[in-house]
This record gives C-alpha cells, sequence and structure tokens, in this order.
C-alpha cells in the first residue's frame, strides 16, 4: 500500500533533478516535504502524480507500477494542487470547482445531485461558496487557490499532493486549509503529501517530514525525531534554534540575523 | 438558420420569392415536381445549381473555421490564436497558390481536375502544422508538457511570415495567372459547386464531432496541463488529436474559399461572451453563429452591395476594428477572455 520507490532517478538533459531516491510513503499520514528552492521538490511531486516517469529505478503505487495505471483511474486516486496556474478563459468559480468532479462523471453526463453536493460541502468548507458565481479571472491570487484547492478537495481521492498550495493564502486561510486536509488524514485515512515553504506550519501539521536537497534525501522520519538544529544547518546553511513549543504543541524553529 | 438560408437564397442580382424558393428546395428533396408548376423554370436553376451551393459553402466554412479556431483557442489557452497564429492558414494558401500557379493536375486522368486546389491547400497546411509542432516541442527537456503554446505561437508566425513571403514570391512569378491567384486568397465563394459543398460538410462534421467529444477535456485543459493530466486527461494525446482536426477543417475551408480572415478569432470570442468558456456549449453554439455570420456576409457581398466583392476583405473590414473594440473593453474592466 502507499508508494513504494527504490532508487528513483530523474533528470531534465544532463541536469539530475532527483538523485536515486528510495522512499516508503505509508497511506493515512500526513507528509510534509521541505528543502531550498530547485532541489527537486516539485519534480518529486511530478513523479509521485505520474506527471512525469522515473528515467531509472521504480515507484509503485498501491503495490502497482505507477505508471501502469491508466490517467482516468489515477485521476480518481491521486488530485493535486498545482504551484502555479494560470486560468485565462472567465469559468466560474463553481464550475471550477465542479471541475474536479469530472473523473467520477461519464464524459456526456450531466453531473449528479450527489456531485453538486459534493461541491457546494467543498465550497463551504473553503469559504468558497460566496464567491461561487464570480468568475476565476476576477478573484485574487489567494482566493484563485482556494478555489482550485477545492477542486482537489472535491475530487475525492485518497490523496492529495499539495505544491505550495498555501503559498498565497493568510495565516487564517493557511490553517484552516491545511486542517481540512488533516481532517481527511484522521477521520478518513487518506493521505497528503505537501511541499511548504514554512518549516513552523509544516511542523505544526506533517506527522512526517522529508527533507531533499540537491535531490537527495537529506532526512527523512518522524517530525519530532528529524527536526533538529543539524538538519536545518545542513539542508539551508542557516543557523536556526529548535524548540518545542507548547502552545502549538509541536516542534517549532527560530531564525536570527 | 433554415430562414436565413431561404432568405439569402431568395435575394440576388434576379429577386426570387421566398415562397418560391422554399416550394424548389421542397421539391428536390421530395422528388414532387408539381410544386414547380406556374414558376419560371430559370428560378429553379438558379436556386439550385448557382445559389444553394454557395450558400451552403458559406455556412459550413464559417461553421468549420469557428469550430477550428474555438479549438486552437481551447488547446492554446491563448484567446488569440486561430488557424492563422498557428500558420496553418498560410500553409494551406501557399499549398494552393502552387497548385493555381503550376496549374498542376494531378488527377486529370480520373477526370477530377477540380482535386487538385483542396489536395495542395491539404498538404500545405499538414505539412506547416507538423513543421510548427516540430519547431515548437523541445526534446531537450525542460518543458514538461513537450509543446508549451507560447512555442507553437511563436513557430507558427515564424512559418507562417516565410510562407507569406513565398506566396509573394510566387505572385511574382505568376505573370498571368497572378490575378486567380489574388482573388482566391482573398476569398470567394463564387464559384463553389456541389463537390465543394460535400467536401467541406464531411470534414466539417467529422471535425465537430471529435472536437465535441473531447469538449470536456478542453476544459480541464484550461487549468493548465499538470491539473488537466491530475484529473485524468491524456493531455499530449487530446492536443495533438485536436491540433491535427482543427487543422484539417481549416485546411479544407481554406482550399474551398481562400483566406477569410477573422471568423476563427472573432465567433467563439463572441459566443464566449453568450455561453461561458465551457467548451461543450462553445463549440456546437460558436459552430452555428458562424456559419450564419459568414452566410450573411457572402449574402451582403453577393446581393446587397453594388458590385461583388471578396468576402475575406469583408470580414476583415467589419471583423478588425470590432475585434479591436472587444479586445480593449475586455482588457479596461480586467476581466478575462
Amino acid at each position: 500500500m502507499g508508494f513504494q520507490i527504490e532508487k528513483m532517478s530523474f533528470s531534465y538533459g544532463d541536469n539530475k533533478v532527483i538523485d536515486n531516491i528510495s522512499l516508503h510513503l505509508e497511506p493515512g499520514r500526513f507528509y510534509g516535504i521541505i528543502g531550498p528552492n530547485g532541489c527537486g521538490k516539485s519534480t518529486f511531486l511530478d513523479l509521485l502524480s505520474n506527471q512525469s516517469q522515473p528515467a531509472a529505478g521504480s515507484l509503485f503505487f498501491m503495490e502497482k507500477d505507477l505508471a501502469k495505471y491508466s490517467k482516468k483511474a489515477l485521476s480518481r486516486l491521486i488530485a493535486l494542487v498545482p504551484q502555479n496556474f494560470y486560468i485565462n478563459f472567465s469559468f466560474t468559480a463553481r464550475e471550477i470547482v465542479l471541475m474536479g468532479r469530472y473523473p467520477h462523471i461519464p464524459r456526456f453526463s450531466a453531473p449528479a445531485l450527489h456531485d453538486m453536493e459534493i461541491v457546494d460541502d467543498v465550497m463551504q468548507k473553503t469559504e468558497t461558496s460566496q464567491f461561487k458565481n464570480r468568475f476565476i479571472t476576477e478573484l485574487s491570487g489567494g482566493e484563485r487557490q482556494r478555489v482550485v484547492f477545492a477542486r482537489a478537495l472535491a475530487q475525492e481521492t485518497d490523496v492529495l499532493i499539495l505544491d505550495e498550495a498555501t503559498s498565497n493564502f493568510d495565516v487564517n486561510h493557511s490553517i484552516r486549509m491545511l486542517n481540512l486536509a488533516a481532517l481527511g488524514v484522521e477521520k478518513n485515512g487518506k493521505t497528503v503529501i505537501t511541499v511548504l515553504q514554512d518549516i513552523n506550519l509544516a511542523a505544526i501539521f506533517c506527522e512526517y517530514l522529508i527533507f531533499i536537497k540537491n535531490g537527495r534525501i537529506a532526512a527523512y522520519g518522524k517530525t519530532s525525531e528529524v527536526l533538529n538544529e543539524n538538519t536545518i544547518k545542513s539542508v539551508f546553511n542557516v543557523d536556526a534554534k529548535v524548540y518545542h513549543d507548547s502552545y502549538s504543541n509541536s516542534k517549532q524553529v527560530v531564525f536570527r540575523r | 438558420m433554415f430562414i436565413v438560408i431561404i432568405i439569402s437564397s431568395g435575394s440576388g442580382y434576379i429577386n426570387i420569392k421566398f415562397v418560391d424558393v422554399f416550394k424548389i428546395i421542397a421539391s428536390k428533396c421530395t422528388g414532387n415536381r408539381d410544386l414547380l408548376e406556374g414558376m419560371n423554370k430559370i428560378f429553379s436553376v438558379i436556386v439550385f445549381d448557382v445559389r444553394l451551393p454557395r450558400i451552403l459553402t458559406a455556412a459550413i466554412v464559417g461553421a468549420g473555421l469557428s469550430i477550428s479556431g474555438a479549438v486552437f483557442q481551447g488547446i492554446l489557452l491563448n484567446p488569440l490564436a486561430d488557424p492563422y497564429t498557428l500558420g496553418v492558414s498560410a500553409g494551406a494558401a501557399f499549398g494552393a497558390s502552387i497548385a493555381i500557379l503550376f496549374n498542376i493536375n494531378l488527377f486529370a486522368f480520373a477526370g477530377i481536375s477540380s482535386c487538385s486546389v483542396p489536395v495542395f491547400a491539404f498538404a500545405g497546411a499538414i505539412a506547416t502544422l507538423f513543421f510548427v509542432i516540430f519547431l515548437a516541442s523541445s526534446n531537450s527537456s525542460a518543458t514538461r508538457s513537450g509543446l508549451s503554446s507560447n512555442n507553437l505561437i511563436l513557430s507558427g508566425i515564424i512559418v507562417a511570415a516565410i510562407l507569406s513571403a513565398g506566396i509573394s514570391f510566387l505572385k511574382y512569378l505568376a505573370d498571368e495567372q497572378v490575378s486567380i491567384i489574388i482573388f482566391w486568397l482573398m476569398g470567394s465563394f463564387a464559384s463553389n459547386g456541389w463537390p465543394d459543398v460535400q467536401l467541406t460538410l464531411l470534414f466539417v462534421c467529422t471535425g465537430f464531432l471529435i472536437s465535441f467529444f473531447f469538449a470536456r477535456d478542453l476544459n480541464l485543459m484550461a487549468l493548465g496541463d499538470r491539473t488537466a493530466s491530475s484529473l485524468g486527461v491524456d493531455t499530449k494525446k487530446v492536443t495533438l488529436i485536436l491540433l491535427v482536426t482543427a487543422s484539417l477543417v481549416a485546411a479544407v475551408c481554406v482550399s474551398v474559399s481562400g483566406i477569410i480572415g477573422f471568423v476563427g478569432l472573432l465567433v467563439p470570442h463572441m459566443t464566449r461572451a453568450v455561453t461561458g468558456p465551457d467548451n461543450r456549449k462553445l463549440i456546437p453554439v460558436s459552430m452555428m453563429a458562424g456559419a450564419i455570420l459568414l452566410l450573411c456576409a457572402d449574402t451582403i457581398t453577393r446581393a446587397v452591395l453594388p458590385s461583388e466583392i471578396p468576402i475575406g476583405v469583408l470580414t476583415a473590414l467589419i471583423g478588425g476594428p470590432f475585434f479591436c473594440y472587444i479586445f480593449k473593453k475586455r482588457q479596461m474592466s480586467g476581466s478575462g477572455i
């Protein structure tokens, strides 16, 4: 079950972006991926969501080669919230969220009542209902990203992959969205794999952290064990203090100039 | 749609009553000769052999150009895309110009000489499309999708520029036939007969069915390749199928009627203002709108204006400024396209 990664590599031309990664991701857990810019985080997520295929090594999902799944089947199992998106056509927010249901609706059928209920439900949870009939092109960056997040939730997949999905959110919405994701993990046994820039946010929500540097895994393990001064120093080359914070009930990292 | 056809069949140098037009069509369809009694026999010939083929071709070409424009815009996520931006029309025109210039008659032995222009236009369009795709696709790596829309449009414009220089050169060489090429390039339905109707109808219908089949995938592709792919769309395959389909439809349209500008660009735009960007509504509605628009334009050049001007000139003259207006208005309101 989950993702079984063995000696996976991937390169763009001569540039080796993912270098011999072996990892086992269990279902029902909240994983955070942390690393410096350009370390291969997004590429790693692309490989997990079968946007690209490994050049070497193997990548199995639920005991089957990921590349052997049809796109259609995979779209019911894995949802992706991308980092950048640019929507040029004036779909309404609700239409965008409804697109998350397309993998479950046959090509020429109208959405069923059940689909509509899911759409309205996730829009309420993500606080996007108030602009459901506005055009996606008119929304602010954060609002748009919430709509895209709602779209991924509407897809109702076992695995939710977030590529810096909270980058445009204010702190209220970051916590609200990550809570929604965490709720899915706790209640429904879903798997969340997210890239986060904010280490402290990652420390609050993620049970497991994967530190990536130069396409390799620099550190991997339970957040409480793996998040420490040495890891931060070796991955980011930054001096930091890591302590247990009782208010957030998690490890927190502070920096100084 | 039907009403517009009837009205435009009736109007022209010789005015024919609408009732009579209806009777003529009905009698042809049902094989009932009685309906034609008491009517000038020449009317039936005018309507059926001269006007109807031309009218139907105009409508079908309008539909075809609109479908192809809507599909290109959807794939390239670029509302300025249409057969011209990709160089497809230029390719078709170049192919057809060669056929006209050298008076090539590949099919003389088979007795269907009228086919060489479409076939050459066709070959030109497809060759251009693949060359543009070849230019645009970087096998070196860095692009995830393999075919980025910016690259496609850039390559299309480059190739189109080269091809129009080629067409100019052909015109320079053409001497006596230059007027044929120029008039054909400006776009006209004047010389279309029933074979043209059948040819375009076949391709436009097929094109419509294919693009309608993929309309939902095209919607998802508006969210970007990565998202579309994670929602179960095989983006590379769909892109390729739709590009080839849209180019074929455009090539057939160009080959029967010359270059008719702005229909493929403008009609999907206007339609999108009414239906929204959902391709499942957009494609069929812009097909109808394109058919009616081009038919009206053709009727105006033929029947209303004192002397017949090429329809391509008319659509560009009316469509161009209108397009500028829409474009500016959209920019001011800040909403997307």
